[in-house]
């Protein structure tokens, strides 16, 4: 027999965090996440990044983009990983990489700037990625209920809507319990039942 | 021809960072077929884990020490502090050395895993 060690892979699932700029993604990541926040980048060109050599670079610029993720360890069974968004816009096509086998998304909102996270909203809307949407709510009380919010961002009724402040770790992970009981609700159908709360 | 004369024909501020950032990678900006999602996990091979007898560079020998255990792409990157295609070229030669293997995901990419996956992870956010 050979001597390798049993090498399970747990299942890695992927969530997106998105959101206009400011609107506490990099916070969020960082304080749901086991691990100090983790940063990856990627050197662009501003041809883009179809080319497969690099032939003619010179008269390129060159840019670096920092990507956050961070890392949550389900026993032996799972790891969740968290990829915050680039908010440039100009950065857009990265998330094409970073939805790919994405099994959802938060779009943080921050009522004074609604708007800020309509292209994310659009983005996943198009793409049929599972999201929902969270209102940050750092600065101490919400004056928008989330009826409110719903209307504002015009959301399919379906798409859940919830209050939290992503400075605190059980509040930002009871969004991402929101996130998966929405994505088994959409998997299952309604009539599935939600995991017990924890009380 | 004399090389001498040529040489600073072929740098210029502009290509600064970028000849940084990939001369590790021979120039390559993206790996050959096989393709690295950010994650998916690799593990050194027991070829791989006997470094010595692979002929690599230093920055190949960074991801293969980095790799003896099962690690996903995002964060081998993270770790080596290389930039993410920079890393799927090293990988890719590391592939093609035989010093590193691809580990099946245990879902694969693009489907929701089991359900009882999705709530052993909901318990797990509520509980940890």
């Amino acid at each position: 027999m050979r001597d390798e060690r049993a090498r399970s892979v747990p299942t890695a699932i992927k969530i997106l965090v998105a959101g206009g700029f400011g609107a506490g993604k990099t916070t969020m990541v960082g304080t749901v996440s086991e691990i100090m926040p983790l940063h990856t980048e990627e050197v662009l060109t501003s041809a883009g990044t179809d080319s497969d050599d690099l032939s003619g670079v010179e008269a390129k610029r060159t840019t670096t983009v920092t990507m956050d993720f961070g890392r949550i360890t389900i026993g032996d069974s799972a790891v969740l990983y968290l990829f915050g968004t680039p908010g440039q816009d100009r950065f857009w096509f990265l998330w094409d990489e970073l939805a790919i086998g994405a099994l959802g998304a938060v779009v943080l909102a921050d009522t004074r700037r609604l708007a800020d996270s309509f292209p994310s909203i659009d983005y996943f809307e198009r793409r049929g990625i599972p999201f929902v949407v969270a209102v940050n709510c750092f600065h101490g009380h919400q004056p928008f209920g989330v009826d409110a919010v719903r209307g504002a961002l015009s959301l399919d009724p379906d798409v859940p809507v919830v209050m939290c402040d992503v400075r605190d770790r059980r509040s930002g992970r009871e969004v991402l319990v929101t996130l998966i009981e929405h994505v088994r609700a959409i998997t299952l159908g309604p009539a599935h039942s939600a995991v017990a709360g924890a009380g | 021809m004399r090389a001498d004369d040529d040489a600073h024909e072929w740098l210029d501020a502009e290509a600064g960072p970028l000849v940084r950032s990939y001369a590790v990678t021979g120039g390559r900006a993206r790996p050959g077929a096989s393709t690295f999602d950010l994650l998916t996990y690799v593990v050194a091979t027991p070829a791989g884990q006997r470094r010595h007898a692979v002929h690599l560079q230093p920055e190949h020998r960074a991801v293969l020490a980095l790799a003896q255990e099962p690690i996903s792409v995002a964060e081998l990157s993270s770790r080596a502090g290389f930039a993410l295609g920079v890393v799927r070229v090293l990988l890719a030669d590391l592939l093609d050395e035989g010093a590193v293997k691809h580990l099946a995901p245990a879902v694969a990419p693009g489907h929701i895993p089991d359900d009882h996956i999705l709530q052993a992870v909901i318990l797990g956010l509520r509980h940890a």
